[in-house]
């Protein structure tokens, strides 16, 4: 069965730095790094200290409100440091690899097991947090049977990788992967497509495409559930990226748990942007030495988009869900008089008030200068035209920002995540924290309603 | 540049964070950030940030009022010329104009600004740039020969109740420029309104006298301008009113720029022709019979929607909330004309009725996507 859906809304930003069509293999970093902070509304209970040996697949830690959901070392080595910032919060778990040999877990074939055992290995090996839920994007509930299992298997979001490329060595687990997920939901997973694509992804069998068209965010699960099957009160969807797909079908192929991350180093402060194969939680500098960086410039280096990302430094770590290393240079300067309209044209922008669009064919080069100050919302409709759901998208801001859990359930908090608004943040006029605000929103829904 | 940023960084030192004069920081930066757009990097959210900030939207809109303001200075000294019957040239008529309205903008500017400014440091946040069009507005919208000391009451009047007693830009709830414009329209009556304010001098002159043509229509008289004449402004009204020709190419602007909303000015021309083709078919008296067509293009109506109702902070935000809020002020706009002879001009009116029932109108869309929403939900629960 196929679907076919068309975004209109929204916008795709051309940058420079795409990472090129090769597939390196990085060395394994000599630390490695897990955090607690990669999991949205999971509260850390530690198993293991400083100086405690964990082979890969060994767990770390596990969620407060649930010890069933593990938290595995994704390769082997010794707890090196445990690092904790304010109010003793663990902040990274530091491994020192070692050679150690895997945990192995013996699972029968797939076909002969049902649901409850099928989540059991999941659980047990540490592949749960691979799956997360809607609504808040947090971890999925083991609990529950959800309404459905999205997979999106391609991004629009400027620079993210191109799974088909990234995962064609992959075939085979991937439809594993999609058969294991199978097994959590009644319905076939749903695989959405970019409808102008023509990879492997269509090969894959046992499930529902839905073939998609548009600009960013189109790319964005949650746009295409809306658009697709909205998010209903009290609804459970589970999402999983493409390449914990790959994880999971590995794990019952192998009985290994799997942490494959290819990251794509990509960014116009990049010397030869390029996809390299390692493992979750490497350490940054064993990317960007493969890669070279322009250290001339200061830069930023954001694990994910440069919409949705979050800022690390060069010493630290890939993080556990994304595919993107984002390097670009830090915007600290003065323009003057750069508020004129038609001024700088060379920073793109999705206004009229700018020739932005005469100089985009080549990408852009962006750097990270705010472009000018916060200010109360004054402009009207510019959100809504990079937002394609049929929701408000600057009357749900302001009902998070009031803290009205009524209002902000009716205006669709639960079919939003932040990433959904890192358009919004970066068109708005007055330079609102959209993201911020919709994750404070999710944060008050997580403690008042659950 | 770099001399001028050094300079300026020195200048800022004693403002700066535990420093003594901390607490007048908005006031510098307001200077500071007018110069240069800050070196500030993004900390949280996107990491990269469109071109476009509150400024340049502000300045485009100011851009776009250029036109009509620089017909309207000429328009003054033209009517005041046109009027005794002296020979003029551009440039006489020009600099009679200039003479008359540049203080009332330095005026509007000053008490305005300054209002701002110790609302910013009281309150503690950035200059907001919104009153860098509220303040070309108020005098663009008065008649001309209002006194210098009125504008001062009038701004301060706008700037204190319209806007800061709400919390400041972004707040209000009235449009400011219109809410001075009322606020002297009843304060003052004698200078608002009648035959002898709206052509220079003429309180003060015998042999100059000047009514509007919907004034002139309200009393019953005759007019004798030709559509082209009202369409090309030269006419007697507030300052910068009277030229549609000139305020379409404002609008064209804020149209292309994306900065004005076209919905609600579509919406406003639909009202207001609508109405006014109805009552051309009634035609009781001198106003209904008045072409739909000329209501479009004398009075306030074209520079009110273009350059008020088009106020993203006072309109309807929803964009089907736009196109209810332009629709009814020109039928508001036109009612107003015709029905009221009080009232000749209908559109300030129309524009701050409209302005208090935006966010009715915005409530009522958004509550049709709430209820679509709970609808699926229920119907979620049925098929469960």
């Amino acid at each position: 069965m196929s679907q076919g859906i068309r975004i209109n809304r929204g916008a795709n930003i051309n940058l420079k730095g795409e990472a090129n069509k090769l597939l390196t293999e990085a060395k394994p970093s000599n630390t490695f790094a897990l955090k607690p902070d990669n999991f949205f509304g999971i509260t850390p209970r530690l198993m293991v200290k400083e100086g405690d040996e964990v082979v890969k697949g060994a767990p770390v830690f596990h969620a407060k409100h649930d010890p069933k959901i593990l938290f595995v070392s994704p390769a082997s080595g010794v707890i090196k440091e445990i690092r904790r910032g304010a109010k003793r919060k663990i902040l990274e778990i530091v491994i020192q690899s070692s050679d150690a040999s895997p945990a192995k877990h013996s699972i029968g074939a797939l076909d002969k097991m049902d649901r409850a055992a099928t989540m059991e290995v999941l659980l047990s090996s540490g592949a749960w947090p691979f799956i997360k839920q809607r609504p808040y994007g947090i971890l999925a509930d083991p609990q529950v049977v959800p309404k459905a299992i999205y997979v999106s298997t391609f991004s629009t979001a400027p620079l993210d990788v191109d799974f088909q490329f990234l995962l064609k060595n992959n075939k085979d687990d991937f439809q594993i992967g999609i058969d294991v997920l199978n097994q959590l939901v009644d319905n076939p997973v749903n695989l959405s497509i970019d409808a102008s694509f023509s990879g492997f992804f269509h090969n894959i069998k046992d499930v529902n495409f839905i073939a998609i068209k548009g600009p960013h965010p189109a790319g964005n699960v949650s746009v295409q559930m809306h658009n697709h099957n909205p998010i209903n009160m009290g609804e459970n969807v589970w999402e999983v990226r493409p390449e914990d797909v790959v994880n999971i079908g590995k794990l019952f192929s192998s009985g290994e748990f799997s942490a494959q991350r290819t990251i794509a180093v990509a960014g116009s402060s990049v010397i030869y942007p390029q996809y390299i194969k390692t493992h979750i939680g490497a350490k940054i500098s064993s990317l960007t030495k493969i890669a070279g960086i322009n250290n001339d410039i200061q830069n930023r280096y954001i694990n994910g988009d440069v919409l949705s990302g979050v800022s690390v430094s060069d010493q630290g770590y890939i993080d556990f869900y994304n595919n993107l290393l984002t390097i670009i240079p830090e915007g600290n300067h003065y323009r003057m008089f750069g508020w004129l309209p038609f001024m700088d044209n060379k920073i793109p922008s999705l206004s009229n008030t700018s020739l932005s669009w005469l100089f985009g064919k080549k990408g852009y080069d962006v750097d990270t200068n705010m472009n000018g100050e916060e200010r109360a919302f004054v402009v009207t409709g510019e959100m809504e035209k990079v937002f394609p759901m049929d929701i408000y998208p600057m009357q749900l801001l302001k009902a998070c920002m009031a803290g009205d859990i009524e209002k902000m359930e009716a205006l669709g908090i639960y079919e939003v995540i932040p990433e959904d608004f890192g358009l919004i943040d970066y068109a708005s006029t007055s330079k609102i924290e959209a993201q911020e605000i919709i994750r404070e929103g999710i944060e008050l829904m997580i403690k008042e309603v659950g | 540049m770099n001399f001028l940023r050094r300079k300026l960084d020195d200048l800022k030192r004693p403002f700066g964070k535990g420093q003594k004069w901390e607490r007048y920081a908005p006031a510098i930066n307001a200077f500071d950030t007018f110069l240069f757009v800050p070196n500030h990097t993004t900390k949280t959210g996107a990491h990269i940030r469109d071109a476009v900030d509150l400024k340049r939207t502000m300045v485009t809109v100011i851009i776009a009022l250029m036109p009509a303001l620089i017909y309207g200075i000429y328009n003054t000294g033209y009517q005041y010329y046109s009027q005794t019957g002296e020979a003029f040239t551009f440039l006489d008529a020009f600099i009679h104009g200039s003479w008359k309205i540049i203080p009332m903008i330095i005026v509007s500017y000053v008490v305005g600004l300054t209002i701002e400014f110790i609302f910013a440091v009281y309150r503690g946040h950035e200059v907001n740039e919104g009153y860098l069009v509220t303040g070309l507005l108020i005098p663009m919208i008065m008649p001309v020969d209002i006194p210098l000391w009125m504008v001062a009451v009038s701004v301060a009047f706008a700037v204190l109740i319209a806007k800061e007693a709400f919390g400041g830009t972004g707040m209000n709830i009235l449009n400011p420029a219109l809410t001075a414009r009322a606020f002297a329209f009843f304060a003052y009556p004698t200078y608002m309104s009648g035959n002898k304010v709206w052509v220079s001098e003429a309180s003060s002159m015998d042999g100059i006298s000047g009514e509007t043509i919907l004034g002139t229509l309200a009393a019953g008289g005759n007019v004798n301008y030709s559509f082209f004449e009202m369409f090309q402004g030269s006419i007697p009204g507030s300052i910068a009113e009277t030229s549609a020709f000139f305020v379409l190419i404002g609008a064209i602007i804020l149209i292309a720029t994306g900065v004005g909303s076209w919905r609600i000015m579509l919406g406003g021309v639909i009202g207001a022709a609508v109405v006014g083709l109805l009552f051309n078919f009634w035609g009781a008296n001198a106003l209904m019979s008045f072409s739909w067509v000329n209501h479009l293009v004398v009075g306030g109506f074209a520079f009110g929607l273009v350059f008020m109702a088009t106020d993203p902070v006072s309109g309807a935000q929803t964009n089907k909330g736009k196109w209810i809020y332009g629709l009814l002020i020109g039928v508001f706009c036109i009612l107003i004309r015709v029905f009221n002879p009080a009232y000749p001009e209908g559109v300030m009116l129309a524009i701050l009725l409209m302005n208090v029932f935006a966010p009715t109108i915005d409530h009522y869309v958004v509550q049709g996507n709430i209820s679509k929403r709970k609808k699926r939900w229920v119907a979620a629960l049925k098929t469960a």
